[in-house]
């Protein structure tokens, strides 16, 4: 990304300035998305795929799930039309940004054979830059919780991808059944943390964007785009836009001394009946936007000559992540649940200083059984009696 | 540092190095066991001096067929012999125990924490190993016989399966001679030409002589022996910010970021694998952790 300058100056004469809010008119949309390729990026954003809102690339406006909304609960997604042509009229889908910012697949290094050793090239780290379209609160959470992982790790394919990202983040205008962004403190309004914020707003017969600035780096791609000053109203309706949306969680959950309830609790009831359910499916972890377990694989061509080093995401849930000496640490489904759980909710914290949960609902939404990690926390708060030492003092 | 001292803290985390192997060339491989062999590794191109700290693990890795971690064997005051025991269990250790003098293999590393042996100078010490689990405390052992007067009295115990197991068997020769070093040895099952003890290490343990309440002890090899080992010496007085045991997990990449050794809250990668024992017992204590 080339060097921004901090304030830059819409048609209008307007001051983008970081914080700026503007109005942009719903025709004026192609001309926004047109400089966000001008600007050398490519765009990423939410497409209708196999009936159901997955992010790809986008090309023209048609591209966005215009007139779409999905309706989710434990188990269940099902696209529905709007009764009107919003563009991001829909909560989240199954797919999450981190299929971009920390790819399914990816390939670490490269081995060559030479006289009688070997010569190891690092991947490089160039490639796309990206302009995440529609990132929602949650997602925004979510990339900052992977941003510590990775840099913990000190991951530099995902740091150079991350540095070129530009994310344009989209107010929720609908809560997903399975949604509970509130109760996590991650949304449903957008935080900060954004290069531009965009509420789509389509009351009093005007489909309109209050356009928010976050970042120079968002400033720069206004240029070309014609926005007004965002009026009074229209900042109202906006307010409006996410108060509605934050009252109607499909979800909550009660976070109170989460960290200790669960890792006190790992001989609960609770545990073995979950697993009478889950089927060890791993579903949960490719969906959820913070799982970041993944496994590495040794991949040599039919001469010899070249290895590849691939990694993968895995998951807790496979019997073979935690195999030792020919056999798995965690035999149980019980085991592999708890550890998910446990380490999402509870010992995130002492890892990565926060929880490891956005409250995105994708895990309930893509279970096919329909656990509900909601309904399995305040199961266990209801009966904590079970705890044991674990947590307290050893010895 | 007395009784009375703070029991001695964690050696600090280093920033990890890379993920990238580098390579080294096999000076020397000596057969142990049948099925275990210890490695010596040079780097092909001199970079800085080597070290490690007594407890720290590499990423060993055989071109076309994967990385597998090992505890480096060697002596920290000499890490010029790069040393890695390492037994045949899987495909990557088979193919590391079959690595030939001259041939290459891959190291990244070290990794993890060691063993907090300077820091317990002034106290008894009780090293407690069982199968290979030895490998990983020889550092410790070579660097308290360095400065062995600073120490009071050390105790090892070292079982193995059968005494065919039991690795460094020459050198372990040279210990049991040693007036300043108290070395038991004891396997599960022998035949007749085995004078030494047989049974378990917990059995050795109401024989160590060591001032409970100002001992450290470093316990390294099978989940369930280091586990009765530190309720034994807990029984016995030990604190239980005194233990210190290395735990073993499945292992991608070393640097606390593909999750696969997660134990309760740690990565056992990066916050281990030595853990005192007061912080990991209550996970311990949980089946399928």
């Amino acid at each position: 990304m080339t060097a921004t300058p901090p304030t830059a100056i819409a048609p209008s004469g307007e001051l983008l300035s970081v914080g700026s809010r503007h109005t942009l008119e719903r025709s004026d949309f192609p001309r926004f998305l047109a400089a966000l390729g001008t600007a050398g990026y490519r765009v990423v954003g939410p497409i209708v795929r196999d009936g159901a809102i997955v992010y790809g690339e986008i090309h023209q406006e048609s591209d966005l799930p215009i007139g779409w909304t999905d309706r989710q609960e434990a188990g269940t997604y099902r696209l529905e039309r709007r009764n009107d042509d919003a563009l991001f009229g829909y909560a989240v889908g199954p797919q999450s940004w981190k299929k971009y910012l920390f790819p399914s697949r990816e390939r670490l290094w490269t081995a060559h054979r030479t006289d009688g050793s070997f010569r190891v090239d690092a991947e490089p780290t160039d490639g796309p830059a990206f302009v995440f379209l529609g990132v929602r609160a949650c997602e925004l959470a979510a990339i900052a919780i992977q941003d510590r992982v990775f840099r913990s790790g000190g991951d530099p394919g995902y740091a150079a991808r991350r540095a070129r990202t530009l994310r344009v983040a989209v107010q929720c205008g609908v809560a997903g059944g399975t949604c509970f962004c509130a109760s996590m403190g991650t949304g449903p309004a957008v935080g900060g943390d954004h290069d531009l914020a965009l509420t789509e707003l389509l009351g009093e017969g005007r489909h309109r964007f209050l356009v928010e600035v976050g970042s120079p780096a968002g400033a720069s791609v206004l240029h070309s785009v014609p926005l007004r000053p965002a009026s009074a109203p229209d900042l109202g309706a906006a307010g409006a836009v996410v108060a509605r949306t934050s009252a109607s969680m499909g979800r909550s959950m009660d976070l109170h001394q989460i960290r200790d309830l669960l890792v006190e609790t790992p001989e609960h009831p609770r545990w073995a009946s979950v697993a009478e359910r889950c089927l060890s499916c791993a579903n949960c972890t490719m969906a959820c936007p913070t799982c970041f377990c993944h496994s590495t694989e040794e991949v040599p061509d039919l001469t010899g000559e070249h290895v590849e080093r691939w990694r993968r995401w895995d998951s807790c849930f496979h019997s073979a992540f935690t195999e030792l000496h020919g056999s798995p640490v965690r035999k149980s489904t019980p085991s592999r649940y708890r550890q998910w759980m446990t380490h999402k909710l509870a010992t995130w914290y002492d890892q990565f200083d926060r929880s490891g949960c956005v409250g995105c609902g994708r895990c309930i939404t893509w279970c096919p059984v329909g656990i509900d990690l909601t309904e399995e926390v305040a199961a266990i708060r209801a009966m904590p009696g079970v705890r044991t030492a674990a947590g307290g003092t050893g010895g | 540092m007395g009784a009375n001292g703070e029991p001695p803290g964690p050696p600090g985390i280093d920033r990890p190095p890379g993920i990238v192997p580098v390579p080294f060339e096999v000076r020397s491989r000596t057969g142990e066991t049948a099925d275990t062999v210890t490695l010596d590794l040079a780097p092909r191109e001199r970079r800085g001096p080597l070290s490690f700290r007594p407890g720290q693990f590499n990423m060993l890795y055989v071109y076309g067929v994967g990385e597998a971690a090992i505890s480096i064997s060697g002596d920290p005051a000499a890490p010029d012999r790069y040393l890695h025991t390492v037994r045949a269990a899987g495909k990557v250790s088979l193919a590391l125990s079959e690595a030939a003098p001259g041939g290459v293999v891959g190291v990244r590393g070290p990794y993890g924490t060691g063993w907090p042996v300077r820091e317990s100078a002034g106290r008894d010490v009780v090293l407690v190993a069982g199968g290979l689990g030895l490998p990983p405390l020889r550092p410790a052992l070579y660097e308290i016989l360095r400065e062995r007067s600073k120490y009071g009295r050390v105790e090892l115990i070292y079982g193995a399966k059968t005494p065919k197991d039991l690795v460094y068997y020459a050198e372990i020769q040279g210990w049991r001679q040693r007036s300043d070093l108290r070395f038991q040895t004891t396997v599960d099952t022998a035949g007749r030409d085995w004078y030494g003890d047989v049974g378990l290490v917990t059995a050795r343990l109401p024989d160590v002589r060591i001032e409970p309440a100002n001992t450290v002890a470093f316990l390294c090899g099978p989940e369930i022996m280091m586990k009765l080992t530190a309720k034994a010496l807990v029984a016995r007085g030990v604190p239980a910010d005194a233990i210190w045991l290395s735990m073993e997990r499945n292992m991608k990449c070393a640097v606390g970021l593909c999750g696969h050794c997660q134990f309760g809250p740690s990565f056992v990668c990066r916050h281990g694998p030595v853990f005192r024992y007061r912080e990991i017992a209550p996970f311990l204590a949980v089946r399928e952790v």
